[in-house]
């Protein structure tokens, strides 16, 4: 016999049955379509993550108030009163890797600008805060050591002030007031996008944390100490002198547990990632049942195909085909749709990714191992859901089979 | 040359209950050109022995030598070759594809065959076999673009494009009207004066008259084995003209 005799026959039974075939084939399109397009929003979601930590700064470490369960990536800050300014200098003053540490302080407050106003953050910093973060000047400067011990009135804003105070005209000299208190704007921020909670970093106004201690939010404790440490390698010793140095501040006996939290820039993005990390899964898995639907489908359909088809498989049989042929023909059959399927669901899955990723502005990503991946689990789909449907069929008496009406 | 040669063949069907006694013990030969009607009651055991003919089924005890192979303990895929080589099967159903044209219906034993074949040996294979049963117009038609008679001549084609050395028509004619029955009884009895072998069942006394042997089986055993002075098919169909004639012309004058 040919080898391609079979394969022959195989493709002339699927082409009798165009419409039987595109609807089967629709289930598995359907599948990868869907594995496709989840595994694409979600890579291209992590990307988003990593790049948004990689934006967070340069060997930061966060230390929070009050006791906070590690892997809670809430930034909010604690209600507790524990971080003083204090503790921010001590910080940077006695531990020698610490080369930057800035108590923050924020506060919602409607800035006005001649008959504009706006609703934003007033952040209280310290000088260096901007080179913890690596958020670079766009003109202007960053306010002084000097200008922060005397508590000025100066302010350094984000690019979102800028188009709603300003629109867009240079700011810098300008005053701009926060309940009756006016801030003369020094410096203006690159712009910086979105951060990893998904809200607009520009949209931010920054003062010395002693004018914003003193003058705009009435708060006495810092809801964060950003730290910058001198290097990737200290991290981790810095991290324990931190947190010897705050017990040892608040006076706490060994049995007490700590009242702040420290978070490294890798455990955040940790937090970060693993949350992508198990939205893409959760996609895929979605996406995964259905392409195992779409596969019993194919064995619903063979199925079906096999019991209608019986008196076809008599005739094969009568004229000479053995079993494993026609075993054969059925595996092919359903491997064809299967192959078809996943042909056509990359298709489909590239045009809805493209699709929603341009909808929803998010980024996407087509991975080739995606695709392999959908192309060779929908065949070996078709393989094992056309595999029960084909033994019956090549297990069927001659006799028995021609006689069937 | 004997192409079947049987003795004392017996089938047995048990199931957990019962089991029936379907042959008894057959035994008859067959010689090389000769075209034999196999009669008898429903549950006299034809079909049963049409399945072993066929080496369709095998039976509990005896011999059976097609073409001078001993069969009785084929195994299934050795069965499915020499139905290949050496049987070609006629439906009382015609059992065609459907949408499949009858070009690609003829072709499908050669699809099934031993021998490497190219596609275009194939192709002229089922196109000789077509012309030979007279549808050398109709290739590309699909069967329900075809009469019954066509279909079965279609039929037949198939069966002879492996050039088998037995033909088997399992009441060919049963699902034809009587014109067209005879058409294809005409086209037997031409295959087998070129010196094909048939075997045919059927129920049909009319229709076994054709033939050259008529066995008669009775409950498993063979009640009667006798040679007879065949009927022409191609006679009974001016003959039959000639009624249909008449029965216009009655219908005329009444």
């Amino acid at each position: 016999m040919k080898w391609s005799a079979v394969p022959y026959i195989a493709v002339n039974a699927l082409r009798r049955n165009t419409m039987r075939t595109i609807l089967t084939a629709l289930g598995i399109i359907i599948g990868v379509a869907a594995v496709i397009t989840m595994v694409g929003l979600g890579q291209g979601a992590s990307a988003e993550v990593e790049e948004q930590v990689n934006r967070l700064g340069q060997n930061v470490i966060l230390v929070f108030p009050g006791e906070r369960s590690l892997g809670g990536v809430s930034i909010g800050g604690g209600s507790a009163n524990t971080l003083t300014v204090e503790d921010a200098i001590a910080l940077r003053e006695e531990i020698p890797e610490v080369i930057a540490a800035s108590p923050e302080v924020r506060s919602q407050r409607v800035v006005v600008h001649g008959n504009q106003n706006w609703h934003t953050r007033i952040y209280g910093q310290s000088a260096d805060y901007l080179q913890i973060r690596q958020w670079p000047i766009e003109s202007g400067r960053m306010f002084t050591e000097e200008e922060l011990e005397r508590a000025s009135l100066v302010a350094v804003v984000g690019r979102t002030i800028v188009d709603e105070l300003f629109d867009g005209a240079d700011p810098i000299g300008e005053t701009v007031r926060v309940r009756g208190l006016p801030l003369e704007i020094v410096g203006v921020l690159s712009p910086k996008g979105m951060s990893l909670m998904g809200s607009v970093q520009d949209d931010i106004i920054i003062v010395p944390y002693t004018t914003a201690f003193q003058r705009v939010s009435g708060r006495s404790h810092a809801m964060v100490i950003n730290i910058q440490v001198y290097n990737d390698q200290s991290m981790n010793v810095a991290r324990q002198k931190i947190e010897d140095l705050l017990r040892e501040r608040h006076r706490l006996a060994p049995y007490q547990d700590n009242d702040f939290t420290i978070q490294t820039q890798e455990e955040v993005a940790q937090a970060a990632t693993e949350t992508s990390r198990v939205m893409t899964w959760l996609l895929a898995s979605i996406a995964g049942i259905s392409l195992f639907v779409g596969g019993i489908g194919i064995m619903n359909v063979m199925l079906v195909s096999v019991t209608e088809r019986t008196r076809e498989v008599g005739l094969r049989l009568s004229v000479g085909a053995r079993g494993k042929d026609v075993l054969l023909q059925f595996l092919i059959e359903s491997t064809i749709l299967c192959l078809l399927g996943g042909i056509g669901g990359i298709l489909l899955g590239i045009g809805a990714t493209e699709v929603i990723a341009n909808y929803a502005g998010w980024p996407a990503l087509f991975s080739t191992e995606a695709m392999i991946v959908a192309v060779t689990v929908s065949a070996a789909v078709g393989l094992f859901f056309g595999f029960y449907p084909a033994w019956k069929a090549s297990r069927l008496d001659p006799i028995v089979a021609l006689r069937r009406e | 040359m004997k192409i079947v040669d049987l003795k004392d063949i017996r089938r047995i069907y048990r199931t957990e209950s019962i089991s029936v006694d379907a042959l008894k013990g057959i035994t008859l030969q067959i010689e090389e050109g000769e075209f034999v009607a196999i009669m008898g009651p429903s549950g006299s055991g034809k079909s049963t022995l049409m399945n072993i003919l066929g080496c369709l089924d095998r039976p509990t005890s005896g011999r059976f030598l097609l073409n001078g192979e001993d069969v009785s303990a084929f195994s299934k895929d050795k069965l499915a070759k020499l139905r290949n080589r050496t049987l070609g099967f006629v439906f009382q159903s015609f059992h065609l594809l459907p949408r499949t044209s009858a070009i690609e219906n003829v072709e499908l034993p050669l699809l099934y065959h031993e021998e490497g074949l190219t596609w275009k040996e194939i192709h002229n294979r089922a196109k000789k076999a077509l012309e030979v049963v007279g549808l050398a117009d109709r290739l590309d038609h699909t069967p329900n673009e075809l009469s019954g008679g066509q279909r079965q001549r279609v039929a037949i084609a198939r069966a002879l494009v492996t050039e088998p050395a037995l033909l088997l028509a399992d009441e060919p004619t049963g699902n034809l009207d009587s014109k067209t029955s005879l058409e294809i009884i005409d086209m037997l009895q031409k295959l087998n004066k070129k010196g094909e072998t048939i075997i045919m069942v059927t129920h049909e006394h009319d229709i076994a008259h054709f033939a050259n042997r008529i066995i008669t089986l009775h409950d498993g055993l063979v009640k009667s084995d006798r040679a007879i002075e065949a009927k022409n098919a191609s006679d009974a169909l001016r003959n039959r003209v000639d009624e249909d004639e008449l029965e216009q012309i009655e219908g005329v004058l009444s």
